[in-house]
């Protein structure tokens, strides 16, 4: 499961072919999906490098005529978001400390649930598994309130906490449904031998399970991230003033009703934003392919 | 070494009874084999008593100990598994260290126990390595080894073996034999490999369908099997089972098998339950107790005069196939012999009367 080997893909010689109909629409349709796709991000990109000058002559698609990173620091400290303009740092320091805790809630909680509902012998665990699986379906919209007077009475609210804490719920029922699914495919004899050896519910999953949880942690570990780090929602609803996450201050910077809007800025602070999910993608991207099919070429 | 008892065992998956009023006693020291074809139940039985699996009702003693609702590392016992189930992410000697660190043993006692069972079964160079870099039959020795480390006084071992080739199991199989006589643990071997369980036994736990079907040596039950389903299940090719009808007079019984209209002088046996004429029966024959070539002289019998369907050579062994009109009978011969015979003619083969076993066709137990 954990030590299987890279092999290396046999390589076919490509058979030359023609250019059929079928194989032209369907480069075609992939192309314009690309275009659908790249085309903002060009524009994104090249405004971000641009000088104000330049883009009031509008004319978006063009090259910057000068290349300039200026936006990228004015993003990074001192962009202003209503009277303050501490550029959108804060937001990234802030996104990090609600980022770190409801990585290490979501992971713990879902790891242990999903440990315990597949290889424990847990009454009412296929009921548990249900009501779990239906709660995936349950929009944040209709828990937001309750969870809001939850937060506010427990002392929470407005701290990086409350909104790590609400991400690790919201997170809780899919993850587990992934972890239980994952441990469910160690074979029911590794288990028997560890329960015959220690019996240790913790020991057992520290020393046994979790070191051949590798790949899926990746896979988690990349759902976390990118859920965490690009939802508004929950920020705007649970961080109170001091907690802001990243998203948060990029949408109060770039949608203002009045005075002029600095395009080069703004897109620069949007990319900046981005950025950290697509870096851990880019990363950890090959664990997160070789996770999601670990369970089809167990060795 | 402690004995084992189970007492009115029963397993129950909702409705389906796997295991009804299991009786069985495992003597100290003693290599028990449970044999028997899949689904029989003998692999429930073997988890019930390493604790993998509750009973529905019953009781299991280890010793002089209760294990009933004990949890399995409480109960003193180590298993070896089919798929020897290493820990994939340790060494070696993390597998085998992991067990008596939950036992709470001292640092120089887990030490000392993994150098001797590594010197025991050779695997002191393996130590470092882990499971993924070994082969089939150093996994099957870390396996065993991590079974030993424990210094328990019953093993289990569900197929440890057929995972393994031929050349390996069978060195495996003496290894494993070996260690026994050395250190006389209690063993419980779950298997459906009847050779595994004829050289390694010293008893045999013959089971069908949830029911032990006969306990004894191999000889005894190879010799004389306690009902149709064991003289089928043991040996290979398995005994040639005939029909017949009883007729009974004075002294002499014979039985008459219609297919073939051979007559067979069963005056020889030795009945435990009273033949009567008219009685259906199923007379079993071993192949390796015929006789060639040689005319009905005394002390057969019955003589088979059989058309020749083929010949199966192995090495040191050969077997001929009889058509007994819509069934098969085999008999072993001189491996010389094959090429001296036509396939459709007919070969004469004589059955010695003391090698006869008998069967109730009603009930399927032995007379």
């Amino acid at each position: 499961m954990t030590d299987t080997i890279a092999t290396s893909p046999v390589m076919y010689p490509r058979r030359k072919r023609k250019l059929r109909g079928s194989t032209i629409a369907t480069y075609a349709f992939l192309i314009m999906c690309a275009l659908f796709f790249a085309v903002p991000l060009y524009v994104i990109i090249v405004t971000s490098f641009k000088t104000m000058t330049q883009i009031s002559e509008g004319e978006i698609f063009s090259l910057p005529r000068e290349w300039t990173v200026e936006p990228w620091f004015k993003a990074w400290n001192t962009l202003c978001t209503g009277l303050e303009c501490n550029g959108i740092k804060s937001g990234f320091f802030n996104s990090i400390q609600i980022l770190i805790p409801s990585i290490a809630i979501s992971l713990i909680l879902s790891s242990i649930t999903g440990y315990a509902l597949a290889l424990w012998n847990v009454r009412w665990a296929n009921g548990f598994l249900f009501v779990l699986f239906m709660c995936a379906f349950v929009p944040f919209q209709i828990i937001m309130i309750p969870l809001i007077i939850l937060m506010s009475r427990t002392g929470f609210y407005g701290s990086y906490l409350a909104v790590a804490i609400v991400h690790a719920i919201l997170a809780m029922p899919l993850l587990t449904l992934i972890f239980r699914n994952f441990y469910k495919d160690i074979p029911q004899e590794l288990m028997s031998a560890a329960m015959m050896d220690s019996g240790s519910f913790l020991r057992v999953f520290v020393e046994i399970i979790l070191p051949m949880s590798g790949n899926i942690m990746v896979v988690v570990l990349i759902l976390v991230i990118t859920s965490v780090w690009n939802d508004y929602l929950v920020g705007l609803t649970f961080a109170g003033f001091s907690a802001q996450p990243m998203t948060l201050i990029l949408a109060n910077a770039v949608i203002t009703s009045r005075g002029e809007v600095i395009y080069n800025v703004d897109m620069a602070a949007a990319l900046l934003t981005a950025i950290p999910p697509l870096v851990v993608y880019f990363g950890l991207g090959r664990f997160f392919v070789q996770g999601i099919t670990a369970g089809a070429i167990k060795g | 070494m402690p004995n084992i008892q189970f007492n009115q065992i029963v397993k129950q998956y909702g409705a389906v009874k796997v295991l009804e009023n299991l009786n069985l006693a495992v003597g100290e020291g003693e290599f028990l084999v449970l044999l028997g074809p899949s689904g029989c139940g003998k692999t429930t039985l073997l988890n019930l008593l390493a604790g993998l699996l509750e009973v529905t009702s019953g009781q299991i003693t280890i010793g002089d100990r209760d294990v009933t609702d004990l949890d399995p590392k409480d109960r003193g016992l180590a298993m070896v598994f089919q798929s020897y189930a290493l820990y994939p992410t340790k060494t070696v000697r993390g597998n085998l260290k992991f067990g008596l660190v939950a036992q709470k043993l001292d640092r120089a006692e887990i030490d000392q126990r993994i150098d001797w069972v590594a010197r025991l079964l050779r695997i002191e160079q393996l130590l470092d390595r882990k499971p993924s870099q070994l082969s089939g039959g150093q996994r099957q020795r870390v396996a065993i080894g991590r079974a030993l480390v424990k210094k328990v006084g019953v093993f289990l071992f569900d197929e440890p073996l057929s995972n393994l080739d031929a050349k390996l199991r069978t060195e495996m199989r003496l290894e494993i034999k070996k260690l026994h006589a050395e250190l006389k643990q209690t063993v419980v071997y779950v298997t459906h490999d009847q050779i595994e369980a004829m050289t390694m036994a010293t008893r045999i736990a013959v089971m069908d369908r949830g029911v032990i079907q006969q306990i004894g040596t191999p000889d005894e039950v190879y010799e004389s099997p306690a009902n149709i389903f064991v003289a089928k299940f043991i040996g290979s090719p398995p005994m040639n089972m005939l029909e017949v009808t009883l007729s009974v007079s004075g002294d002499k019984v014979t039985g008459q098998h219609v297919p073939t209209a051979t007559a067979i002088d069963l005056s020889g046996y030795h009945f435990a339950q009273r033949p009567e004429s008219g009685m259906a029966a199923s007379v079993g024959l071993r192949p390796e107790h015929f006789t060639t070539g040689v005319d009905a002289a005394g002390g057969q019998a019955a003589v088979f005069n059989l058309p020749l369907l083929y010949t199966e050579k192995t090495g040191a062994d050969a077997t001929a196939f009889m058509a007994a009109k819509d069934e098969l009978m085999a008999a072993r011969i001189e491996p010389a012999l094959v090429g001296r015979l036509q396939i459709g003619q007919p070969v004469t083969m004589g059955f010695p009367s003391d090698k006869l076993n008998v069967f109730d066709a009603r009930t399927g137990r032995r007379m």
